[in-house]
């Protein structure tokens, strides 16, 4: 096991560094001036900017200056915002994204999992159906919608209470993590209700469940020993890399309910070209993908007793 | 932290407790800004919502009061010619921390901004400056600058060329004055505590990407005409929505309403106002070789078909939208009163027969047809709704295939200086209150000119507007030059940009600027 | 589906449920020689009890059966037609603005009166009264005179009222209910003189009832305003008209063709606009999830089948893809792929959407490739000899098709809409074309004032993204060999 968790790290380094060069050359192949503004610049203003970003050496020196940097954990000033360090960025705006992506996921499982099996049990029945219906109402409209749609509720709500029940926007109690939690968790959870349900009804019909139950086991030793644990499997896949992802995205819920995260940066970052910051998010969140990615791969190894670790790396 | 940086910290923490001391609620504005202020050092900043803070926190040699004129700031007199300015400085005026305002702080931050090092953008609005542009472009030391300090409370400026308009500069966020011992370079303005402020208002708080905090500075000198403790900024975002929904909610005081929502401000009976913020629209032809939109007789039947009171009734969809009539947009003041109407412009009118004819001239001109133009605009829902109205427009009346080209922002650049567009819908925002602001946008010399429109008579008279004070001969001359661009069809002018806001009934005094830090907040009472 | 039956076999004793343990060894341990007696041979030979069914043929079967499938298979074939066939019999052009009918609801069809062409307006200048006041008026009163220059019409609303002195301009409100409490409705005019007295409004105006109101303004404005109310008949102008019926005159009818969805922003054909979204939208709905699932899927089994050194390979290219940042590298595809405006980017989008979405169904795939490669079957068909393709293709696949069609379900709408995000950057459908997608992307800012430019895009995403799923149900109740049918 710790040889396997040490080749996988090892090759998660690998991972890393691939991603990080191709963003790099991405980055530079995309036309536009990531010193550009709205209103032209003289050349010998030009000629400073580029000489303190060190925009002005070929762009493969660049890149060594990058890597260097990289690897002593220095990802540099961020063009847009020239007194902050990505670092800092990273630092003050990841624990916000993280702590809304975390409960968003939450939610998102919890519900997911207990919607899906409910599904799959009363399968064909009025509550499936209904289930059926909000599922696919998630993700037909589009996030934003439900986002505006919230806030608007959250209104409402104020107005006929005379008071502030639920923030509108901002963040900072728990009351204002509410609503952007269930607008994050809405679309993965209708995709984890699905993909749980899906799994569910393949197992209901195995033999081992039947053998089980004619055993005489009740219901729910059935229900939690068997069908949950191994329906579950793939909705743990998935966790993996939505993790990542819900942490540094969630652009759409962080510009309306205006939450200092990561995922406005990096859209920002992308829209205005800002280097350092593309380069240091972009690292940054491809570690923890990888990282996750790991540590998924290593719970399922340990939840489903067919795989072998050892023996699929062999 | 040294014994300077607690008194420091100690005033500050006096100055936001002072009114609460007092018993009572401090008066408080909340605000929204749509974005991260990039870059509070103001030797540095080039946008909208970093100019509005420092108008806030700082004060220069001048500012703008509630009509748009220029009043003393720090200096209490001036005296300005052609060759060079004498400011004198008030007593009186400190900084946070208790020190007087020098005039040594200004020389200071005005080398800054041209020393090379800094690398500001905003370095050529210095440029009237003795040695300014030299300095930049790294061929003098910064202590070369034409500006000095003989004594405390004097400030000597020589000019390179004749400033017309140099008293408007003064209240520029860029020539605000920085102190020296202060400026630690990279950390200056990053945070909250690395900002030595002037001005009415202190940042007491700075929470990146989430909320700011000012509180009325005790040690403004004329803290007296200041009747709010406390502007909090407690919401960052971009949407229009959420600010709306924020404001409904009464958890900020001002809103600006964006078009789709302009329906809703009506049913909810807001009160709304129209400001007209000084910008000015146009389509901008490219003039380079292998274009078509070389040809005269094509842009003129383009602009002969396009009916600027249409566009700006039914397709920009703000009320108050001004008609685009010329370069140079009608708020802008001229010798006494104002650059339009001193120096009026015959009306356009739509003509689809001599259109057509004109039409016909160019397709001879261009070899029997003319190819499907490139109309390059921005990813904004407008923009792509306003180019849909052009391509329609040219199509049934003109036969001309528009293509439309959407790009985000720095893409958007990237084409327009590459000249990689037939027509892009453009625009220009004043830096200062005069039409030369505009009018040397389209001389062969300036970068903004991306259509490389080229005219030795254009060329000619701004350059005599350039090299003179006299206003009645400033004036004339950039008339005439609007006169030739427009005759040329250099540019078809579509409209001039109008904002609609809305604040709270308790907020009274808000005053809004075309050049210089807007809103400005410094004159509202608050009635609650 | 109802819960099995367990076989039944021929035992002597029923099988009970477990009374005790105790009491089951006393039982088996009391059956003796005489308690089994043969059971004929007839009964062994009776042959199949149902003709053998291969897959496919059980799968085709089952899917008939399931009335839902069947109802979502019609579905999507209706939306497919309405595409298609629509625009040859609904002649409406999908981007031809109609600016005298701007965010209609939808409507029927109405008449209106063609307008004669309007003269110029010239602004009234009074010599008498100086532009700029000599002093700061005090509280300024109001205008002492509102009046129409000419009969106020949908082109133009031109009034003029008495200047009021010390005013160094005016504003001119207007609102579609009384103002009341200092609203008067949106600011359509500023006039920067004292003395100028006249205002000419045209900005979106209907035929319905207004109040305009002019108040003087110095350093702030009054609080004194004159109101007048008018009720605007409806109208188009000339040059409209003849858009719609080239050679109409002032004084004939215009036929306002009937709008069953209303019209958006630049008031073109909803429906028409529908037509013509639902193409590309259903395509790359479509297109883009299947392609880049067949990908997948195969990249997903082989690691997870193969095992060793080949899924490590594969599963670290595919960490690699999900690391890399979505918007910057579609802005890639686009440069790289796309021609340029004019061009239909569509095929670049599609490339891309491929490129960068595979990878959430390959990792599934892997997953349940993993679990069950250790299964009795799959080393049951090992040891007859069949090839690992076989295996893969033959046993395992089938077996993850719950989650492999779950995926695409869930891909198709995400597809739409990052396809109406890319056509916002430039990336697909080329202007004037719309899809789904973007027209939803257009119909947010004005939801709730004119919810129809979002709801009926909308509407269609849910009706093609429910049918897909319902047929994704039915295709894996028909073709997931776990659900096959027993009996």
């Amino acid at each position: 096991m710790l040889r396997y968790t040490l080749k996988r790290l090892g090759a998660g380094l690998l991972t890393v560094y691939f991603i990080a060069t191709a963003t790099f050359l991405a980055m530079h192949f995309v036309p536009g001036d990531p010193i550009a503004g709205n209103k032209a610049m003289r050349p010998e203003i030009r000629q400073n900017l580029e000489r303190k970003y060190g925009l002005d050496k070929p762009v493969s020196v660049q890149y060594v200056v990058f890597l260097r940097n990289m690897l002593h954990g220095d990802f540099g000033i961020s063009f847009t915002q020239p007194n902050r360090l990505v670092n800092d960025i990273i630092k003050d705006h990841f624990p916000v994204s993280a702590l809304l992506g975390v409960l968003a996921l939450s939610v998102a499982s919890i519900g997911g999992v207990l919607f899906g099996s409910l599904t799959a049990v009363v399968r064909g029945k009025l509550t499936d159906r209904t289930v059926m219906f909000f599922v696919i109402l998630a993700v037909s409209v589009p996030s934003f919608v439900f986002a505006a749609l919230a806030q608007q509720l959250a209104i409402l709500a104020n107005a006929g209470a005379g008071t502030t029940l639920l923030p509108v926007a901002g963040w900072g109690s728990l009351r204002h993590m509410l609503m952007p939690t269930l607008v994050l968790g809405l679309g993965t959870m209708a995709f984890l209700t699905r993909l749980m349900r899906s799994s569910m009804l393949e197992i209901v019909n195995q033999d081992y469940i039947r053998t089980a139950k004619a055993k005489g086991l009740p219901t729910h030793r059935v229900f939690f020993s068997h069908q949950l644990r191994n329906a579950i499997l793939p909705v743990i896949t998935v966790l993996g890399p939505s993790i990542a992802a819900i942490t540094t995205g969630g652009f759409v819920v962080e510009t309306v309910f205006s939450i200092p995260g990561l995922g406005r940066y990096f859209v920002q970052a992308v829209q205005q070209l800002d280097y350092t910051v593309i380069m240091g998010l972009t690292v940054f969140y491809g570690a923890f993908l990888v990282f996750m990615v790991i540590l998924v791969d290593i719970i399922y190894g340990f939840i489903d007793p067919r795989i072998s670790l050892a023996k699929a790396a062999s | 932290m040294t014994p300077r940086r607690l008194l420091a910290l100690l005033a500050l923490c006096f100055a936001g407790l002072a009114p609460l001391s007092a018993g009572a609620e401090p008066r408080t504005l909340k605000l929204l800004i749509s974005s991260e202020p990039p870059q509070m050092n103001s030797a540095k900043a080039t946008d909208q919502i970093s100019g509005m803070l420092l108008g806030h926190l700082m004060e220069g040699l001048t500012r703008y009061g509630q009509n748009g004129e220029l009043i003393a700031g720090i200096a209490e007199s001036w005296h300005i010619d052609d060759q060079r300015a004498s400011f004198q400085l008030r007593r009186g005026a400190l900084w946070s921390d208790g020190k007087p305002v020098r005039a040594q702080d200004f020389v200071f931050g005005w080398r800054t901004v041209v020393d090379p090092k800094t690398a500001s953008e905003y370095a050529f609005i210095l440029y009237p400056l003795k040695n300014a542009e030299a300095i930049n472009g790294g061929k003098l030391p910064p202590s070369a600058l034409g500006v000095s300090a003989p004594d405390d409370h004097t400030l000597e400026i020589v000019f390179e060329n004749p400033c017309g308009y140099f008293l408007g500069l003064t209240a520029f966020p860029t020539y605000l004055p920085l102190r020296e011992d202060f400026y630690k370079s990279e950390r200056y303005g990053a945070d909250a505590s690395d900002l030595l402020t002037n001005g009415p208002f202190n940042l007491t708080r700075w929470v990146h990407g989430a909320s700011l905090t000012l509180d009325k500075n005790p040690q403004y000198w004329n803290a007296d005409r200041i009747h709010v403790d406390r502007i909090e900024i407690p919401y960052i975002t971009s949407d229009p929505n959420t600010a709306y929904n924020l404001f409904l909610d009464k958890k900020v005081d001002t809103l600006g309403i964006s078009k789709e929502n302009l329906d809703r401000a009506q049913a909810d009976r807001l009160k709304m106002k129209a400001f007209a913020d000084g910008s000015v629209w146009y389509m901008e032809f490219n003039f380079r070789q292998e274009r078509v939109t070389r040809n005269y007789h094509l842009r003129k039947a383009l602009q002969l078909v396009f009916d600027a009171k249409e566009y700006v009734s039914r397709v920009v969809g703000i009320p108050g939208t001004k008609v685009g009539v010329s370069l140079i947009p009608a708020w802008v003041p001229g010798v006494n009163g104002r650059f339009r109407v001193e120096f009026p412009l015959a009306p356009r009118k739509t003509d689809f027969a001599e259109a057509k004819r004109h039409l016909e001239l160019a397709r001879q001109e261009l070899g029997g047809t003319i190819p499907p133009l490139v109309w390059l605009t921005d990813d904004g829902p407008a923009a792509g709704r306003q180019a849909e109205y052009f391509q329609y427009l040219f199509l049934t009346r003109l036969g001309i295939e528009l293509r439309i080209d959407r790009q985000i922002f720095k893409q958007r650049l990237a084409k327009m200086t590459a000249g990689d567009f037939d027509i892009v819908s453009a625009g220009w925002g004043p830096d200062f209150a005069d039409p030369m602001t505009y009018a040397d946008l389209f001389t062969t010399w300036n970068d903004n000119n991306r259509g490389k429109y080229k005219s030795e008579k254009y060329d000619e008279l701004i350059r005599k507007a350039q090299s003179t004070s006299d206003a009645p001969t400033r004036m004339s001359s950039m008339a005439a030059a609007e006169q030739v661009l427009l005759e040329d069809v250099g540019i078809v002018p579509m409209n001039e940009r109008v904002i609609i806001y809305a604040h709270q009934p308790r907020v009274s005094g808000i005053v809004r600027h075309v050049v210089g830090p807007d809103p400005d907040y410094t004159w509202i009472t608050l009635s609650d | 589906m109802s819960v099995q039956q367990p076989v039944a076999i021929h035992p002597a004793q029923p099988v009970r449920s477990a009374p005790g343990a105790a009491e089951r060894t006393r039982a088996l341990a009391a059956l003796t020689r005489g308690d089994f007696e043969p059971v004929p041979r007839e009964s062994l030979e009776r042959g199949p009890s149902r003709p053998s069914l291969s897959y496919w043929q059980d799968a085709w079967i089952r899917l008939r059966k399931n009335k839902q499938a069947l109802v979502s298979l019609g579905i999507i074939i209706a939306l497919v037609l309405f595409t298609l066939l629509g625009p040859l019999l609904w002649r409406e052009d999908p981007s031809a603005p109609s600016l005298s009918r701007i965010s209609r609801g939808p409507s029927l069809v109405s008449d209106v009166p063609v307008l004669p062409e309007l003269a110029p307006f010239t602004e009234e200048t009074r010599a008498d009264v100086p532009p700029l006041p000599q002093a700061d008026g005090a509280t300024l009163a109001a205008p002492s005179k509102l009046e129409w220059l000419e009969p106020p019409s949908v082109q133009a609303v031109r009034m003029r009222w008495d200047p009021v002195p010390g005013a160094a301009g005016y504003l001119i409100y207007r609102s579609q209910d009384p103002p009341a409490g200092g609203y008067f409705g949106l600011p359509v005019g500023t006039i920067e003189a004292g003395n100028v007295v006249s205002f000419e409004d045209s900005f979106n105006l209907e035929d319905r009832k207004y109040y305009y109101s002019v108040v003087a303004r110095n350093v702030s404005e009054s609080k004194q305003s004159i109101t007048r109310e008018v009720v605007l008949s409806p109208g188009i102008s000339l040059g409209d008209a003849q858009a719609i019926r080239p050679g109409a005159q002032p004084g004939e009818m215009v036929h306002f063709a009937v709008r069953p969805f209303g019209t958006d922003a630049l008031g073109r054909d909803l429906l028409a606009r529908l037509m013509a979204g639902g193409r590309v939208s259903l395509f790359i709905g479509f297109f883009a999830p299947l392609v880049a699932l067949s990908i997948g899927v195969l990249i997903g089994g082989i690691a997870g089948f193969a095992g060793g050194k080949i899924d490590q390979w594969l599963m670290r290219i595919t960490d690699f893809v999900l690391a890399l940042p979505f918007l910057l590298f579609m802005i890639l595809f686009k440069v790289m792929l796309g021609g340029g405006p004019g061009q239909s980017g569509i095929s670049a989008m599609l490339v891309a959407l491929i490129a960068l979405s595979w990878t959430g169904v390959a990792r599934l795939t892997r997953g349940q490739v993993l679990s069950l490669r250790e299964s009795e079957f799959v080393q049951a068909a090992r040891l007859l000899g069949a090839r690992p393709l076989y295996i893969l293709l033959r046993h395992l696949l089938p077996n993850t098709l719950g989650v492999i069609l779950v995926s695409f379900t869930f891909a198709i709408p995400g597809a739409i809409f990052t396809e109406a995000f890319l056509s916002f950057i430039g990336m697909g459908v080329e202007p004037p074309a719309a899809s789904w997608g973007s027209m939803c992307n257009d119909g947010i800012g004005t939801f709730l004032t004119h919810p129809h430019e979002l709801i009926f895009p909308a509407v269609f995403i849910s009706v093609a993204v429910l049918a897909f799923n319902l047929l994704g149900d039915g295709l894996r109740d028909a073709l997931d060999p776990k659900m096959r049918s027993v009996e």
